[in-house]
C-alpha cells in the first residue's frame, strides 16, 4: 500500500491547518465537522460554534464522488435540518453502481452561496519526473467533458514551484493573482504533506476566502515516518462497498499479528476453483491464468501466504480456505479444485510450510471427499523435493486425488491440467 | 572503468554494502565462489555503528571485509567498487542513497527497502538520471548477472543458482517488476533458453529508480544479449514506454513480454494488489490493455502467463535456427563447502564439546535452574535458598534447609565497616573505582585470616568427630598443631554473655534438623575451651559451619563423600562470600552516595623506621 485515499473532512482539516501559512490576502478558515455514528452533537457544536450560527451543507464523506447527482447533498440547511438529514441517511444502505454499503460518515460545513460560473478546478498529481498541476476556470462535475479548458503546469521533481512561471502558464482572467498564489501554496502543501493526488473541484473565491466545495485527496502512507505528526489523527478508510467476510477478517487479523503475509479475498464462494498460493506475484499469475483460460466465473478466492509463515499460520490459513470450500458440494455434483501453487521460493523452507497445509488437509479428509475435491500442487525452492514427497504421501492417505509437480513444470500448468482447456 | 555503459556488472564488479547484513554478504560470496570469480564481490561494508572488520567465507577461506562508518569513507577507500547495495530501512534509504549518488565512484545502486516514500524515490531517480547512474529498486531483491555478480539475496539458494544456470551467462536479458517471481522466471528462462545474461527485478513501487524500458534499452545495446523477456504488471504506464520504443525502433531484438494482473476484471471492485504501483485506475493501465498494446507493437505476447515459457522457447529456438546463438560450454561448478551448522543439522559431522554444564540451560523457551524453569522457581516460592540448592547443590533441599541457608546469608551479610573486606571496599570506592572493582577489592581479602572460618570450622570439627576424637583430644590436638580452632572465640561475648545469633541458629537446628551430632560435639568442645577462658565460645562462624554439616547429613540428600566434597570445594566459603557481598556493596554504594573523597591514611598512624 502506498497511495491511500483520505476523507474529505481530513483533507480540508489539513488544508485549513497548513495552507494559510503560504497565502496572502485571502485564507481558508476550514470550518468542517465530521459526523459519525458515535458523534455527540452537543460536543460537536461546542467545538464548532459556527454549526449553530450558519446555514450548512451536509454530504456523505465515504470516498465516493458525484454526491449531488446521487441526491446525497443537503444544501442551505439549519443545524436541525442537518441533524434530520443525517438521521434519515445514517446507517442506511446506499447503492452506487454495483456496490452497496451503509452510510456512516458525513461532512458538514458552512453553506457558501456563489455563482456557478465562478467555479474553478484545480488538481495535482504526480508523474515520474514532475508534479502536474491542472487548472481550469470551468470547474464542476463536467470537467472531464471540458478537458480542453484545463491548463497543465509541470513542476519538475528536482525543482521548486517558485522556479516555475505559473502566471505565464495561465491565460489572463480576473483574480488571476489569487489563483497563482493558491497554486503555489497548494503545491507546497502537496509536497510537504506527501500527497499523491489532490483535486479541488470545484472551488470558488468568496470575499477574502478560498472555498473548496469538493475535495478528493490521497496520501502516500509510506511517508508516515516523516509526515505522520503533521497528518495528526488521520484515517485511511476502506473503499465504499468493501465488506470483509468473517473469514477474510480472520485472515486479516492473523496477518496483522505476524511478520509473515497472509491475504485472503473471497471472490465467489460458489466458485469451484480455490487457490492456496505462496507469494504475492505468483498469486496474481495464478488468478490471471484462471481468468485467461476462461474460468474467471469459477474463481472462488484470491490471496497468498508468504514471508515464512509458521506451521500454525499456514494451518490456520489452509483451514479457513478448506472450510469455505467444503461448506456444500457443487449443486450439479461437479468436482472442485484446490490449486496449491507457488513459484520457486528464495529461502523459505517449502517442506516446512507444507506441514501446516497437510495438517489441515488431513483434518478435512471427509469434507474433501464429499465435495469431490481434486488437488494440484506445484512448488519449488529449498527442500521442495521433501515437500512434494510429503504431498504425494498425503494423497495416498487421504483418498483425494492429488497431483504434484515441481520446478520442471511451468508454474501455472496445473491450472489447465485441473480445469482443462489445455493439456 | 572499462565497462561499457550498458553493462552494470561483470566478473570484476565489487560492491559496497550499506547496512551490516551478514547473510546476503555471505550469499554473494558463495555465488562468487561457485562462479569461480577471482576476487570476492563485496569490497566493504558500511555500518554507522562502527568501523572494523567482518569475517566471512570465500569458499573454504576466511576473509576479512573492512567495515566503514560512512558511505563516503567506504567509497574513497574502495574506488574500484562501483556498486552500492543499500540495505538501509525505508526511513534511511533516501539519505544513504543520495550519499551514494554523491560518490563519483558509485555507478549503480540497488535499494532493497520497501516503503520508501514516493517523492523521495522520485528525487533519487531524477538525481541518478541527471548523473547518468542507475538505481535498481526500491523494493527489490536486487538483480543478478549470472556468472558475474549477484546483488544480495537474488537467485535464492546456491542449489537454485546452479539449477537455474545462474552460475554462467546466457543470452537472455530479463527484466521484471515483481521480485517475488524472479526465481520462478530465472528457472523458466533457463529451461527454455540457454539462460539469462542479466536479470533485474526493478521493484513493485509506483516510481522505481530505473524502469523496465531503461533496462531493455541496455539489453538492446548489449551485443551479447540476443533476446529479451519482460514481465510487467497492471498499473502505471511503464509498458507504454516499451511500446513506444518498439514502435520507434529503439527496440529491435526479439522481446517476449507479459503484463501480470489480467485477472483484475474478475473482481467487483478495484482490489489493491500487493504492489503499490499495481492499482489500475484507468482502462489503459489494465494488464489486458498493456498486453494488447505490446502485441500490437511487435512484442511476442502470450495469450496467458501459462504460455509465457512456450513463447520464450519458440523465440529462442528461432534465433538458434538462424544461427544467432553460440553454444555455451558449461563451466565446472566447484562444490561449496557446507557450513558447519548445516552439516551438523543434517547429522553429517560431530565434534566434541569444550564445555560441560550441569546446573542450568538457556537453550529452551525459558532458562532453567537444574531443569526447573525459572517461572516455576517463582511460582513455588523457592526463594534464594531454593535457588542456591538448585544451582549449587543440584537438589531440591527440604524447606528447613533452604530456610537455614537464607538465615546464614542474612547473618553474614555485614559486619560493619572496620573488617578488612568492608574496609578495602570502602577505600576502593573512595578512590573512585566502580561498584564491581570496589566489591572485588573487598572480596579479595577473604581467605585464611578473614572470612574463612565457617568452612574451616566445618572441616576441623567434622574431621575430629568422624575420627572419633573426644572433645578434649581435639582441643589438645589442635593446640599441639599450633592451630586456633576455627569457630571458637569471640571478642566480647562469653558464656555469660551469649551471642543471640548463635542462640537462634542452635534453636533452629535443634527444632528442624533430623540430627545435631556435630553441633552437640562442638558444644562439648566449647565446654572444654570456655573452661580455659570465658570468651572461647562457639562463635557464629563455628555454629554455621557445624550446623551446615548436620543439615547436609540430616537431609538424606548426600552421601558421606558428597558431604566431604561440599566442604572441600568451599561451599561454605561461598555462603560467606555471597552473603558478605551484600554488605560490601552496601558500603560501596554508601560511600558513593556520601560522595566521600579519596582516602589517605594519616602519617601519624604509621610508624616509620
Amino acid at each position: 500500500m502506498a497511495r491511500r485515499a483520505i476523507r474529505e473532512y481530513d483533507a480540508k482539516r489539513l488544508l485549513a491547518k497548513y495552507l494559510p501559512n503560504h497565502l496572502e490576502g485571502f485564507s481558508y478558515p476550514g470550518e468542517v465537522a465530521l459526523v459519525t455514528p458515535e458523534t455527540n452533537w452537543d460536543a460537536l457544536v461546542d467545538e464548532n460554534p459556527w454549526l449553530a450560527k450558519e446555514k450548512l451543507v451536509v454530504k456523505p464523506d465515504e470516498l465516493f464522488s458525484k454526491r449531488g447527482k446521487l441526491g446525497l447533498l443537503g444544501l442551505n440547511l439549519s443545524l436541525d435540518e442537518v441533524k434530520a438529514w443525517i438521521d434519515e441517511h445514517m446507517g442506511k444502505d446506499q447503492t452506487i453502481g454495483d456496490l452497496t454499503d451503509k452510510l456512516t460518515h458525513f461532512l458538514v460545513e458552512p453553506f457558501v452561496p456563489h455563482e456557478e460560473e465562478d467555479e474553478m478546478f484545480l488538481a495535482l498529481r504526480t508523474e515520474r519526473e514532475a508534479d502536474v498541476v491542472y487548472f481550469s476556470l470551468q470547474g464542476g462535475i463536467e470537467i472531464e467533458e471540458q478537458w480542453e479548458t484545463v491548463t497543465q503546469i509541470q513542476v519538475p521533481i528536482l525543482s521548486d514551484i517558485s522556479e516555475v512561471d505559473v502566471a505565464d502558464a495561465l491565460t489572463d482572467f480576473e483574480g488571476k493573482e489569487r489563483v497563482v498564489l493558491l497554486i503555489r501554496a497548494l503545491h507546497k502543501f502537496f509536497c510537504d504533506l506527501a500527497f499523491t493526488y489532490l483535486e479541488i473541484n470545484p472551488f470558488v473565491f468568496v470575499d477574502n476566502q478560498v472555498v473548496p466545495l469538493d475535495f478528493v485527496a490521497k496520501l502516500d502512507d509510506t511517508a508516515a515516518f516523516e509526515c505522520g505528526h503533521k497528518w495528526g489523527d488521520i484515517e485511511f478508510p476502506v473503499a465504499f462497498g468493501t465488506h470483509l467476510s468473517a473469514e477474510e477478517e480472520y485472515i486479516r487479523s492473523l496477518d496483522q499479528k505476524t511478520g509473515a503475509s497472509l491475504k485472503l479475498n473471497v471472490v465467489n464462494p460458489q466458485g469451484r476453483v480455490w487457490t492456496l498460493v505462496a507469494g504475492g506475484g505468483a498469486s496474481i499469475v495464478y488468478a490471471d491464468t484462471i481468468s485467461d483460460l476462461g474460468f474467471g466465473s469459477e474463481m472462488a478466492n484470491y490471496g497468498e501466504y508468504s514471508g515464512n509463515p509458521t506451521r500454525e499460520e499456514t494451518y490456520e490459513y489452509t483451514k479457513t480456505i478448506l472450510d469455505l470450500m467444503t461448506r456444500e458440494p457443487d449443486p450439479e455434483g461437479k468436482p472442485k479444485y484446490l490449486l496449491i501453487g507457488g513459484g520457486i521460493a528464495n529461502f523459505t523452507n517449502v517442506a516446512k510450510t507444507f506441514e501446516g497445509i497437510i495438517q489441515a488437509l488431513e483434518e478435512y479428509k471427509e469434507e474433501l471427499i464429499e465435495n469431490k475435491v481434486r488437488i494440484y500442487v506445484r512448488r519449488g525452492g529449498p527442500h521442495y523435493k521433501e515437500g512434494l514427497q510429503m504431498m504425494r504421501d498425503l494423497g495416498e492417505r487421504l483418498g483425494v486425488p492429488i497431483e504434484v509437480y515441481g520446478p520442471e513444470t511451468h508454474m501455472t500448468r496445473i491450472v489447465p491440467m485441473a480445469l482443462g482447456g489445455k493439456s | 572503468m572499462t565497462r561499457p555503459d550498458y553493462e552494470l556488472f561483470d566478473r570484476n564488479t565489487t560492491a559496497v554494502i550499506n547496512g551490516y547484513h551478514r547473510r546476503p554478504i555471505q550469499r554473494m560470496l558463495d555465488f562468487d565462489y561457485i562462479c569461480q570469480r577471482q576476487k570476492p564481490s563485496v569490497a566493504s561494508i558500511v555500518n554507522p555503528a562502527g568501523a572494523g572488520l567482518h569475517k566471512a567465507f570465500f569458499g573454504t577461506e576466511e576473509i576479512l571485509i573492512p567495515i566503514y562508518g560512512s558511505v563516503a569513507e567506504a567509497a574513497s577507500e574502495h574506488p574500484e567498487a562501483d556498486v552500492m547495495i543499500n540495505f538501509a530501512s525505508s526511513r534511511s534509504a533516501f539519505p544513504s542513497t543520495m550519499e551514494a549518488l554523491d560518490q563519483p565512484t558509485v555507478r549503480t545502486i540497488a535499494v532493497i527497502a520497501e516503503g520508501v516514500p514516493e517523492r523521495k524515490a522520485r528525487i533519487m531517480a531524477a538525481v541518478a538520471r541527471e548523473r547518468e547512474k542507475t538505481i535498481i529498486g526500491p523494493a527489490t531483491v536486487g538483480g543478478i548477472a549470472p556468472g558475474c555478480f549477484r546483488v544480495g539475496n537474488t537467485g535464492g539458494t546456491i542449489e537454485n543458482i546452479v539449477s537455474a544456470k545462474l552460475n554462467r551467462r546466457g543470452t537472455v536479458g530479463f527484466v521484471a517488476k515483481s521480485g517475488g517471481m524472479s526465481n520462478e522466471s530465472f528457472n523458466s528462462i533457463a529451461r527454455h533458453t540457454n539462460g539469462i545474461y542479466e536479470g533485474i527485478p526493478i521493484g513493485g513501487d509506483a516510481y522505481p529508480g530505473s524502469t523496465l524500458l531503461d533496462h531493455l534499452l541496455r539489453f538492446e545495446a548489449n551485443p551479447e544479449i540476443k533476446m529479451m523477456v519482460c514481465l510487467g504488471e497492471i498499473g502505471g504506464s511503464d509498458e507504454y514506454r516499451i511500446v513506444e520504443a518498439l514502435e520507434d525502433g529503439r527496440i529491435t531484438k526479439p522481446l517476449v513480454a507479459w503484463a501480470m494482473g489480467t485477472c483484475a476484471k474478475e473482481f467487483p471492485t478495484n482490489l489493491q494488489f500487493g504492489h503499490a504501483g499495481a492499482k489500475a485506475s484507468t482502462e489503459k493501465e489494465t494488464a489486458d490493455a498493456k498486453n494488447a498494446a505490446l502485441r500490437q507493437a511487435g512484442a511476442v505476447v502470450p495469450d496467458s502467463y501459462d504460455d509465457f515459457g512456450d513463447r520464450i522457447r519458440e523465440t529462442f529456438k528461432s534465433l538458434e535456427a538462424a544461427g544467432e546463438i553460440e553454444p555455451i560450454v558449461e563451466p565446472e561448478v566447484p562444490e561449496l563447502p557446507m557450513d558447519y551448522e548445516v552439516a551438523k543439522r543434517q547429522g553429517m559431522v560431530r565434534k566434541s564439546t569444550h564445555f560441560i554444564c550441569t546446573i542450568s540451560d538457556d537453550r529452551g523457551e525459558e532458562p532453567t535452574y537444574n531443569q526447573i524453569p525459572i517461572s516455576q522457581v517463582l511460582e513455588r516460592d523457592m526463594g534464594i535458598g531454593g535457588v542456591i540448592s538448585l544451582l549449587w547443590f543440584k537438589k531440591e533441599l527440604p524447606d528447613y534447609a533452604r530456610e537455614f541457608i537464607e538465615m546464614c546469608l542474612q547473618i553474614v551479610a555485614d559486619h560493619g565497616p572496620a573488617v578488612s573486606g568492608a574496609h578495602n571496599a570502602i577505600i576502593a570506592a573512595r578512590a573512585g573505582k566502580d561498584l564491581i572493582s570496589s566489591l572485588v577489592s573487598g572480596l579479595l581479602t577473604i581467605g585464611p585470616r578473614f572470612g574463612g572460618a565457617i568452612n574451616d570450622a566445618a572441616h576441623y570439627f567434622k574431621q575430629a568427630f568422624d575420627a572419633g576424637q573426644k572433645p578434649r583430644e581435639f582441643v589438645a590436638d589442635m593446640k599441639a598443631k599450633g592451630i586456633y580452632i576455627p569457630g571458637i572465640g569471640h571478642r566480647v561475648r562469653s558464656v555469660g554473655n551469649p551471642d543471640v545469633r548463635v542462640t537462634l541458629l542452635k534453636e533452629y537446628a535443634r527444632e528442624h534438623f533430623p540430627s545435631n551430632d556435630l553441633l552437640d560435639f562442638a558444644l562439648e568442645v566449647e565446654k572444654v575451651t570456655t573452661a580455659k577462658k570465658g570468651n572461647l565460645i562457639l562463635n557464629v562462624d563455628g555454629c554455621i559451619g557445624v550446623c551446615f554439616v548436620d543439615m547436609l547429613r540430616g537431609s538424606g540428600c548426600f552421601t558421606e563423600e558428597a558431604v566431604q566434597e561440599i566442604i572441600d570445594l568451599g561451599y561454605l566459603n561461598a555462603i560467606f562470600v555471597l552473603g558478605r557481598s551484600i554488605g560490601f556493596m552496601g558500603h560501596v554504594l554508601d560511600q558513593k552516595r556520601l560522595k566521600q573523597p579519596l582516602y589517605r591514611h594519616p602519617w601519624d598512624d604509621i610508624s616509620y623506621l
